[in-house]
């Protein structure tokens, strides 16, 4: 490959694969057009379920949930992991990236792919939700769209893979592959299984809607369909973690604790996480318990375990960098002196914060198989995964756009005060909403409903007015919520369109020299305990791992007693 | 050590605690689930009611009770004595749909082709409405359904 294909960014010393760069762009554009389009459905549908406003009519409101569904759990965040996908090969390798002229088949498909989905959503004929379980039917063409979609997408997935081929091939990196492409890796692997899964529901449910096959088994599809909702989700998760590490290095140089133990965590994503799906199917009819006991519990766990790991080597990694720059006073002066200021890290924290409290926990206690009994389908479901994939995901993929801008698109980020506010108001409204909508959940709201108060039907029920409350609470947290994600769209589409280019000085006083793994950045003298304290590394992330752990404890306890109160059934 | 724990959790329940989905699930077909139900509602309904005339239906304590969910009821109107235990049967005629009854909160998915029986013992002596929490298309929201508990011996 000759030179002239490769830049070098003077600010971050990174080096970009001029087509690699171009394809990344594209799919980070597109990325966030679709977060915009699924921003917009977010409002809507909030604002229907704030039982006080109650905006939309319910043939609308279903359309429009489906639609919010596919957008934001499929399409914005798959199409964003692509950009990351080829950031953690090509750009970290720093290595031509395989094929662009198929990455660009890919994108394409996946492009194509959306429109015929949403069209087919917005033409009426497919308000199915993004499960479109079966029987129900939905036009033909949203199957087509989520399979061009699927097969976009997988192209991209071997690129990933091809391209680490080559960078092994042509030697561009020494010793094994760094940590975030190894967690990038891992996203891919799964990925692939995932959409797998989906091209063996899709297709023929595919066919089973224009006609070609009669009939398909609705415990199956449930089944299958999940190894691919779910997992997809995992994708996520993995490809967040590899976000967290990847901003750990680049605000702070951090290093992992242990590469070893986080590698090993990564692994165990990809041993164990799939199985998990079948934590959907509980309280389905037709399978044992111990079916779903070693398949909910026995592996799932495991990868629980792996991303308390992650969750506890992160803060730690970070703790262990800033007391090596000398903040060593008391148990958390690391914490309040971390660049709050900064949305690179502030949303990255919250995004830690976020989906280890709300979301994984909630995560275990409604994956245990009589607990889901109290929690299947009420909206404390969507309550969990906004926690995992909004807070989770969408806020460390928003972060790391702020680290973006200046490196890939070489622009200013403008209106850094707006920015500078940004993850607080999107990750705290969203966790109060989440909460909300768990506790809503508890009292037993379903999800996917057009009414809680039950105006039309013929037999009426009246929740307690602490629902309503609670519902109430959730649509104005989630309005904030959105208002923080439209700050985010603005920022972005204002500093890459409109922005200044980037001159000499970094936009957020980081630098970004960190991000590989070729130099050792930091060397304590004495090891990491020597900054420590009491013979921990790192006393205050092992402080609050231990509050993790009580409220994980209680917040079980509480469920399973609350569970001992309903009819008893066998 | 916490995993663990966890993972222990579930199988003790099972055999101490008393809130435990069965294992018990037929294959079955519409139309021979809609028969079955038909000819409990036949043999023990005891009222209507609603402008639909829906039926009422008091089966005897241990029985079997069919429970029908379509587009877009739970069908028939139960009654069930406080305390005493039943083998309640339910499938979809249609689409998917999520069985919840309120406020006690029971869920759990009903899948046509399938036929789930749960041995329940209604110990509140409120009466329960019964939800749908599976999206099943335009009616979803007004499909509900009723179960009334009696004290025993009335």
């Amino acid at each position: 490959m000759s030179k002239e294909l490769f830049r070098t960014c003077p600010e971050s010393g990174l080096q970009f694969h001029k087509p690699a760069e171009l394809l990344m762009r594209s799919h980070a554009v597109l990325a966030v057009v679709i977060l915009l389009f699924g921003g917009i459905t977010a409002l809507l549908v909030t604002l229907t379920r704030w039982p006080a406003v109650h905006l939309l009519p319910a043939d609308r409101f279903y359309q429009i949930l489906t639609l919010h569904g596919v957008n934001m759990l499929i399409f914005w965040i798959i199409t964003f992991e692509i950009a990351v996908l080829y950031f953690c090969s090509s750009t970290l390798l720093k290595c031509r990236l395989a094929t662009p002229r198929i990455a660009w088949l890919g994108f394409a498909l996946m492009l194509i792919g959306i429109v015929v989905n949403n069209s087919a959503v917005l033409n009426g004929d497919a308000s199915v939700m993004m499960t479109s379980y079966v029987p129900m039917p939905a036009n033909p063409n949203f199957y087509l769209g989520l399979i061009l979609f699927a097969v976009g997408a997988l192209l991209g997935c071997f690129i990933f893979l091809g391209t680490l081929v080559v960078a092994k091939e042509e030697k561009t990196y020494e010793g094994s592959i760094p940590l975030v492409t190894f967690g990038a890796l891992t996203a891919c692997i799964i990925a692939v299984f995932t959409i797998a899964s989906g091209a063996v529901i899709l297709i023929p449910t595919y066919l089973w809607s224009i006609g070609y096959i009669n009939n398909i088994d609705a415990a199956m599809y449930r089944l299958v369909w999940w190894a691919l909702g779910h997992s997809s989700q995992q994708i996520n998760v993995a490809a967040h973690v590899a976000v967290w590490y990847a901003i750990a290095a680049i605000v702070f140089g951090a290093r992992p604790l242990s590469e070893k133990v986080s590698r090993t965590a990564f692994f165990l994503y990809i041993a164990f996480l799939q199985i998990a799906s079948a934590h959907h199917l509980l309280v389905d009819p037709g399978l044992s318990s111990e079916w779903k006991i070693f398949n909910t519990s026995y592996a799932m766990y495991l990868a629980v375990l792996a991303s308390m790991v992650h969750g506890l080597t992160v803060p730690g990694s970070i703790e262990v960098a800033q007391r090596a720059k000398g903040f060593t006073n008391g148990l958390f002066q690391w914490l309040r002196k971390a660049p709050w200021g900064n949305p690179v890290f502030s949303g990255m924290f919250l995004s830690l914060i976020g989906f280890g409290f709300i979301g994984g926990i909630s995560g275990v206690v409604m994956g245990t198989e009589q607990i889901n009994i109290i929690i299947h389908n009420t909206i404390y479901v969507p309550g969990h995964f906004h926690a995992t994939v909004v807070i989770g995901t969408t806020l460390a993929f928003m972060s790391l756009t702020y680290f973006l801008i200046p490196v890939l698109f070489r622009k200013q980020v403008m209106l850094p005060s707006l920015a500078r506010i940004q993850p607080y108001l999107f990750g705290i409204g969203m966790m109060v909403f989440t909460l909300a909508l768990m506790g809503a959940g508890t009292l037993g709201v379903e999800r996917r409903h057009f009414d809680m108060a039950f105006t039309d039907a013929m037999i009426g029920f009246d929740y307690p007015a602490s629902a309503y409350t609670l519902m109430g609470i959730a649509g104005m947290a989630g309005v904030a919520a959105i208002l923080g994600g439209a700050i985010y769209i603005l920022v972005t589409v204002l500093s890459v369109f409109f922005g200044k280019p980037v001159g000499s000085e970094s936009t957020y006083g980081f630098t970004t020299s960190t991000l590989t793994r070729a130099e050792p950045i930091i060397v304590p003298d004495g090891g990491h305990a020597a900054a420590g304290k009491w013979g921990f590394a790192a006393p205050g992330t092992f402080l609050l791992a231990i509050f993790f752990l009580l409220v994980f404890v209680l917040y079980y306890a509480v469920n399973w007693k609350y569970l001992a109160s309903v009819w008893p059934m066998s | 050590m916490w995993s663990l724990f966890m993972f222990i959790m579930m199988p003790l329940w099972h055999i101490y605690g008393k809130q435990n989905l069965s294992n018990e699930a037929y294959r079955t077909t519409p139309q021979a689930y809609l028969a079955k139900a038909q000819a409990m509602v036949d043999q023990y309904t005891v009222r209507t009611e609603t402008a639909a005339n829906l039926p009422v239906v008091r089966p005897p304590p241990g029985s079997d009770v069919y429970l029908v969910a379509r587009l877009w009821q739970w069908w028939p109107l139960l009654e069930l004595e406080q305390g005493q235990s039943y083998r309640l049967h339910i499938s979809s005629m249609d689409w998917q749909h999520g069985f919840s009854l309120q406020p006690v909160n029971i869920n759990a998915q009903i899948l046509p082709g399938y036929e789930m029986v749960l041995t329940v013992t209604p110990d509140t002596a409120d009466s329960q409405t019964i939800i749908c929490n599976e999206f099943c298309g335009l009616g979803h929201h007004n499909m509900t359904g009723k179960i009334y508990i009696v004290g025993g011996g009335q």
